[in-house]
């Protein structure tokens, strides 16, 4: 398990360029919401929130991650193969045939729990895990990470509501919140309004933080997960899609551009 | 007769329940459907019963989650909305997820064909044959009778994979007796000879019976088939079984050219390269909202005993002809 002392910014920059660079290898990638969860996934897995062990990723020890928004998390390709769930060279593979390294991450892929391309399935799955869990008297944790577009499928809700009637306490609902789906701001297609306030009615314990700011994420998510409260948790991360990129960083129609490559080798280039 | 006839349901929810004092593993969820035996279930073992309420989507995911940890889990809900409410979730979280990890996971629906008889279309199936038969990785379940369903449970424990076991709403009579038929055949043969093969599933196995009884008294001797696995039944059996018959005649409770019985039993012979002319007896026309009673409404739809009868009369004169 992992639990040396990481520098985290240094390590998100680190995996901006490395999902910048498999999309520049691989455009068929989404890459808008890719960069838009790179500090949850960071904090996740390089701040000792995550309790995992690369060469058995299916360890009963392990904590539970499931990345249920599957397009948005090309940023783990990376992050994993630096772990040694796989090795770096399969980062040149992305998309390519025999890969198991798709457009859209598969569970085939070690470190991925469950199938995500299919969007709003991760939570209620994560769900039934965390009773499941409870009910072994486990004291491992499930972290869920969705986007906000995602929380338009109404199976969410139905979930949402089941882990509160049961005091889910080991559930950890991480929302990436970019504010945009495929076609334009989510605020504007179907309004979550204050999404923190709604999942507190839903008798959830809510935290809101800056998504790109990696240590706050880090700290949240540490606090959520070390306070007993006999409710399920959710962290509202305030993100950009696109971060970091111009002409993409929170473009209504940011998951649908692709960046020239031109650009990409520019920025990769600079930072 | 000396088995008395019991609900399918019951049967089944009994051996669960009789099982889960040493089977640590079997987890029961409810969408908020529930049987008598169920409350054994409930007050016994609270620690391994959960009901997610109305909600067949997260019935579905619950479901998958639990057998992700480990659980054999059961999932309990009316037929029509174990299916095809939460066909997208059944499709990714139990179909292609069981793929790649070990899960076992059996979907009890209640209420197969028109056995909800008076509420409507909403509530009756027509359509989770096909729907069930088209993922690949699914084991589908059809008893024609308690026995038969009382016997499915040991499948249902010890094979992983995904499975939907349809089960009857009524209290049907009992064929098996006191021998369920061979599980891993998928299919028993009740009657040989003649011309013509009946193959039935579910509630139509009675009709195709009481056909074959009615002709035997006009000298006419037809085979019967019970095909109670729609997916795993063996093809060796099942080509032995139908060898040299001239013709076969489906019987199912569901929509007819839709995918169902038929379409299996078409591209089977298709496959086997088998010369038999085929006769489908399946719900003919679109959905009704008529009341009467189960056999009225059959007869309405051409799937009734008289309907059947004269069909596959006509069926055999035509083959000898």
């Amino acid at each position: 398990m992992n639990n040396k002392a990481i520098d985290l910014r240094e390590k998100s920059k680190w995996v901006w360029r490395q999902t910048l660079a498999v999309h520049r290898r691989a455009p068929e990638t989404r890459l808008a919401s890719s960069l838009s969860s790179i500090d949850i996934f960071v904090a996740l897995y390089y701040g000792a929130v995550l309790r995992f062990d690369p060469t058995d990723p299916l360890n009963e020890a392990r904590d539970r991650c499931v990345i249920s928004k599957g397009h948005g998390s090309i940023c783990m390709y990376p992050i994993l193969a630096d772990l040694g769930f796989f090795s770096m060279e399969e980062l040149l593979n992305v998309c390519k045939a025999g890969s198991f390294l798709g457009g859209i991450p598969d569970p085939v892929i070690p470190g991925y729990e469950t199938v995500n391309g299919s969007l709003g399935h991760g939570l209620g799955v994560a769900t039934g895990m965390a009773l499941g869990l409870k009910r072994k008297l486990s004291d491992r944790s499930i972290f869920v990470v969705v986007g906000d577009g995602e929380l338009h499928e109404g199976a969410n809700w139905e979930a949402i509501m089941f882990a509160a009637q049961h005091q889910l306490d080991n559930l950890h609902l991480i929302v990436d919140d970019n504010h945009i789906s495929m076609l334009g701001y989510t605020d504007e297609i179907v309004s979550h309004g204050d999404l923190a306030q709604r999942l507190t009615a839903f008798g959830w314990s809510c935290m809101e933080v800056d998504g790109h700011d990696v240590l706050a994420v880090q700290s949240a998510l540490l606090e959520q997960k070390n306070t007993a409260s006999r409710k399920p948790k959710a962290l509202i991360a305030r993100t950009l899609k696109g971060h970091g990129v111009p002409g993409l960083e929170n473009a209504q129609l940011s998951h649908i551009i692709n960046p020239k490559p031109e650009l990409i080798d520019s920025l990769l280039e600079e930072k | 007769m000396n088995v008395k006839p019991l609900a399918m349901r019951d049967v089944f929810l009994e051996r669960i329940w009789c099982s889960m004092a040493s089977e640590q593993k079997i987890f029961f969820v409810s969408a908020d459907f529930g049987s008598p035996v169920l409350d054994k279930i409930r007050a016994d073992f609270p620690d391994r019963f959960v009901n997610v309420g109305i909600a067949e989507q997260n019935l579905i995911n619950v479901s998958a989650g639990l057998a992700l940890e480990g659980y054999t889990v059961f999932a309990y809900a009316i037929a029509p909305f174990i299916t095809m409410r939460c066909y997208e979730q059944i499709r990714v979280s139990l179909a292609l997820l069981s793929e790649v990890r070990p899960m076992n996971v059996n979907l009890i629906g209640v209420g197969a064909g028109y056995s909800y008889v008076v509420s409507g279309p909403t509530h009756q199936c027509y359509e989770d044959i096909t729907l069930m038969r088209a993922l690949p990785n699914f084991q589908v379940l059809s008893p024609a009778d308690h026995v038969t369903a009382a016997s499915m449970f040991d499948i249902c424990r010890d094979v992983q994979g995904p499975k939907y076991l349809r089960l009857d709403a009524q209290v049907l009579p009992v064929i098996y007796e006191n021998n369920p038929p061979e599980m891993p055949n998928g299919l028993h043969v009740h009657k040989r000879g003649g011309q013509v093969c009946l193959i039935a599933t579910g509630y139509m196995l009675h009709t195709a019976l009481r056909v074959a009884e009615n002709l035997a008294l006009s000298g006419k001797t037809v085979g019967v088939i019970d095909l109670f696995d729609l997916a795993r039944f063996s093809p060796d059996k099942l080509y032995q079984a139908l060898d040299g018959y001239e013709g076969i005649v489906t019987l199912e409770e569901g929509f007819r050219g839709r995918g169902g019985v038929d379409s299996m039993m078409f591209e089977f012979v298709s496959r086997q390269k088998m010369k038999a002319k085929m006769l489908n007896i399946g719900v003919e026309g679109g959905y009704r909202f008529e009341l009467g009673t189960r056999a009225d409404l059959h007869e309405q739809v051409g799937i009734g005993y008289e309907v059947a009868l004269k069909n596959i009369n006509i069926f055999i004169e035509s083959l000898s002809n």
